[in-house]
């Protein structure tokens, strides 16, 4: 047949789900294989007309909907990194973060017995302190931002000593940044040992590679970036810091859900996302599970495998919640500050 | 569902658009149609069916049974319609070819809507691919018309056009046959498929709208017995034909005593070739989609898949994959893929040849059989273990069965040829190898005047005019 509709993407195979989530091997990532990095190739048209294409096939709604929007915030990395946090600011942040939706919604959901938090608590070194101790018990993860966050232009000493110490403070997650010129410059070899270093220093906390996909320039890069951080060993790959001046947006997640999918088929480790910066409602976060979904499949709509990076988006996400139970949407300060 | 049974498949859940235009439509016109003869519709006949939704068997409205005078009638308004249509001259007609494409467009909802109702499939088919089509074939014939002194001097209109059309696209296919024989200056008598009538006679209010001269286009609904006495009738010059093998052959008999002419587009059994150096990546969702898409009732699907033994694991694990991910379902979903079949007499067809192939040795790799539920619906199945001597694989199935089979000398392109020539049709072929050669070698031996290596369905609607 000549008339062709959208291109299907076949998801890889996933490991089965046996009682919730099968635990997951770490990526302990590859050597360096230049080959495979130099010979990726990005149509950019096609990413484009895929990505606006994607959203718009899939739709969710109602309970459907409901339920999508309640595993979204289980997903979120809650997030202030502001200059002015104090611990006080990061109290309450944590205190949302184990109480994300109000009660009495959960109980008209039928969830409440879920126990849902979101997925992490993500803040800068000096607030990691103040952050375990109000999650302290609870299992919800402490994430630090680090290696000279955002641009990663400390000195390469330093930047592996802030690692270590936000480890020893007790975050279990950190998010690095890797160094954009490395990218720029094509230099891979630079760039792998970079991030292999970051991943050395974070021992047993899951480590996020930043690309900070919107100073790389082009979607090729991108894809190759992705690429070598994975094979560097990262746990995931997350697009943004939040702070350049294009985040995270579709076109660049679908191509690094592209190279997830390829580094899947081609090592057999599973590879996190984590969209960062530019997801502040509800709808953005359907359209990202759907991306997820329909790209890498199920299996990678859990916790362990995508995180939204976002601090206004759960604010959004319990408005519209609160609108599936009561068919009426609240102003923004009816739910308590996240 | 629960919204927590939900919150562990993450499922994404039905959300059908709204049929409301389409019913609107129906009750205006009480649920019963008549012909469309001379501009105006008829009061419906004595004797009418019912045409259903495959999607839940419910009935969607009664339509006339068209007899001898009915279409006597309408030929005799194509007649009379005939010199008028022909001296409005190239640019004259152009112009309403041009405001039948806009209309199409003004009204696309309701036509895509009404066309997934009827014929039950999903309505991203409908809404992306059919209609859109639709109005790019009056637009595209709207310029031939104005190109034809230019183009094709000395040729001339053939006169009246009987045209039949199948049911697997049904107003795509009155777009193939009526928008080239009206650019040309023939008028015509349209039959649309006796399931699927209802966006030809929505189309006809179309042609009022834009004030189509009476009589050019006509409409006559029925069975068989409609569209042979359309096919016997003496004032019809050229009868145009898209459907069955079988039915074909009976127009070319029935076309010997009264020498009309006659342009038919028949059944397939189209092979598909994946060589072991293809790139799989694209070659496997192409073979997906070859087969499945519109639930497989294309006259060009891709329903023999010859593949390399090398590769045939992994091929037929990913056609397999992607054939369980395909949604099948409600037609107005935006989310569906796969619709129902569109009556139940194809259900039977398709289920029972799924069933010859089990009793014949073959081996369902997945779907196998009508899904639980009301509608007429077939699960995407694809057949392995093979072979050139079993009925599923020399006979047109026109559902989503793909059948397969392992091949090994790759190298002998008069040997793969001979396995891709050996039933009775010759339509369409795909060829999937980086072995350039031997793409063309084997494009050469296949009995497939389409094969697909520039793929173009504009040149398979029939010639409109005489030298």
């Amino acid at each position: 047949m000549s008339i062709q509709t959208e291109p299907l993407g076949a998801p890889p195979s996933t490991p089965p789900r046996a009682d919730g989530v099968p635990g997951l091997e770490r990526n302990e990532g590859t050597g360096l294989e230049l080959d495979w990095v130099r010979d990726a190739r990005v149509n950019r048209s096609a990413v484009e007309r895929r990505a606006a294409t994607l959203t718009t096939r899939r739709s969710v709604k109602k309970d459907w909907q409901a339920a999508w929007l309640l595993k979204a915030v289980t997903l979120i990395d809650l997030t202030t990194l502001a200059g002015d946090d104090t611990a006080g600011r990061v109290r309450r942040l944590c205190a949302k973060a184990l109480n994300p939706v109000r009660q009495d919604l959960l109980d008209d959901l039928g969830v409440s017995d879920l126990g849902i938090t979101v997925g992490a608590v993500c803040v800068y070194h000096e607030m990691v302190p103040t952050a375990v101790h109000a999650l302290r018990g609870s299992g919800v993860p402490v994430a630090a931002v680090s290696t000279g966050f955002p641009a990663g232009l400390s000195p390469f000493a330093t930047r592996v000593e802030e690692i270590t110490r936000s480890v020893a403070a007790g975050a279990t997650e950190i998010d690095i940044v890797i160094s954009r010129r490395h990218v720029l410059n094509q230099d891979w070899q630079a760039l792998y040992d970079e991030v292999r270093a970051f991943r050395q220093a974070c021992g047993e906390a899951h480590m996020k590679a930043i690309l900070a996909t919107g100073e790389l320039g082009t979607l090729r890069n991108v894809y190759r970036a992705s690429l070598v951080a994975m094979m560097a060993g990262a746990d995931f790959i997350k697009t943004s810091t939040g702070k350049e001046t294009e985040n995270a947006t579709l076109p660049v997640s679908l191509v690094m859900a592209r190279a997830i999918r390829a580094y899947h088929e081609r090592t057999g480790y599973l590879v996190g996302f984590k969209p960062a910066g530019g997801l502040r409602t509800a709808k953005d976060a359907l359209a990202w599970l759907t991306l997820m979904r329909e790209e890498l499949g199920r299996r990678w709509l859990e916790p362990d495998l995508l995180r939204f990076g976002a601090s206004s988006l759960l604010a959004d996400i319990e408005r519209q919640l609160e609108h599936h139970v009561t068919g009426r949407y609240s102003a923004f300060y009816r739910h308590p500050l996240g | 569902m629960s919204i927590r049974d939900i919150f562990e498949t993450l499922d994404y859940g039905p959300a059908p658009e709204s049929d409301d235009v389409a019913q609107a439509w129906l009750e205006r016109h009480g649920r019963r149609f008549g012909h469309f003869i001379g501009g105006r519709f008829t009061k419906p006949n004595s004797s009418t069916f019912a045409t259903h939704h495959p999607g839940d068997g419910s009935e969607l409205a009664q339509v006339s049974q068209g007899d001898k005078r009915d279409v006597s009638k309408a030929v005799k308004a194509a007649r009379e319609a005939l010199p008028a249509w022909q001296a409005l001259g190239p640019h004259g007609r152009a112009r309403y070819l041009y405001a039948l494409a806009r209309h199409v467009q003004k009204h696309a909802r309701l036509l895509a809507v009404l066309e997934s109702l009827d014929n039950g499939k999903p309505i991203r088919e409908t809404r992306d691919i059919d209609v859109p089509l639709v109005a790019r074939h009056f637009y595209h014939h709207a310029g031939w018309a104005q190109l034809l002194p230019d183009e094709f001097p000395g040729y001339e209109a053939v006169g009246v056009c009987g045209q039949i059309i199948p049911w697997n696209f049904p107003l795509l296919m009155l777009s193939w046959k009526v928008a080239p024989a009206l650019a040309a200056g023939n008028t015509v008598v349209l039959k649309p498929a006796e399931f699927t009538p209802l966006t030809a006679l929505a189309f006809a209010e179309l042609a009022v709208e834009v004030g189509l001269p009476d009589g050019v286009l006509n409409i006559v609904t029925g069975d068989g017995a409609t569209g042979a006495a359309l096919v016997d009738h003496e004032d019809v010059d050229k009868i145009a034909f898209t459907g069955s093998t079988q039915t074909g052959r009976a127009i070319i008999e029935a076309s010997k005593t009264n020498f009309k002419r006659i342009s038919l587009e028949l059944g397939g059994k189209s092979p598909t070739f994946i060589f072991a150096d293809a790139d799989l990546k694209k070659a496997v969702p192409a073979a997906v989609m070859g087969i499945f898409f519109n639930a497989g009732q294309v006259c060009a699907a891709g329903s023999r898949l010859f593949v390399a033994e090398e590769v045939a694991d992994q091929v037929l694990e990913g056609i397999a994959g992607m054939a369980k991910m395909l949604r099948v379902g409600h037609t107005l979903d935006p989310e569906t893929i796969i619709g129902p079949l569109v009556s139940e007499q194809q259900l039977d067809r398709v289920t029972g040849y799924i069933e010859s192939g089990r009793q014949e040795g073959a081996t369902v790799l997945v779907g196998g059989g009508r899904k639980e539920g009301p509608g007429w619906f077939v699960e995407p199945t694809v057949l392995v273990d093979t072979e050139a001597s079993m009925k599923v694989r020399r006979e047109e199935i026109f559902g989503p069965v793909l059948c397969a089979h392992r091949f090994t000398d790759a190298d002998d392109a008069d040997r793969l040829a001979r396995m891709g020539n050996e039933t009775e049709f010759g339509l369409a072929a795909s060829i999937w190898t980086r072995d350039i050669s031997m793409a063309h070698k084997l494009a050469r031996r296949l009995k497939a005047p389409h094969p697909h290596r520039s793929p173009s369905f504009q040149d398979l609607a029939p010639g409109p005019v005489r030298p």
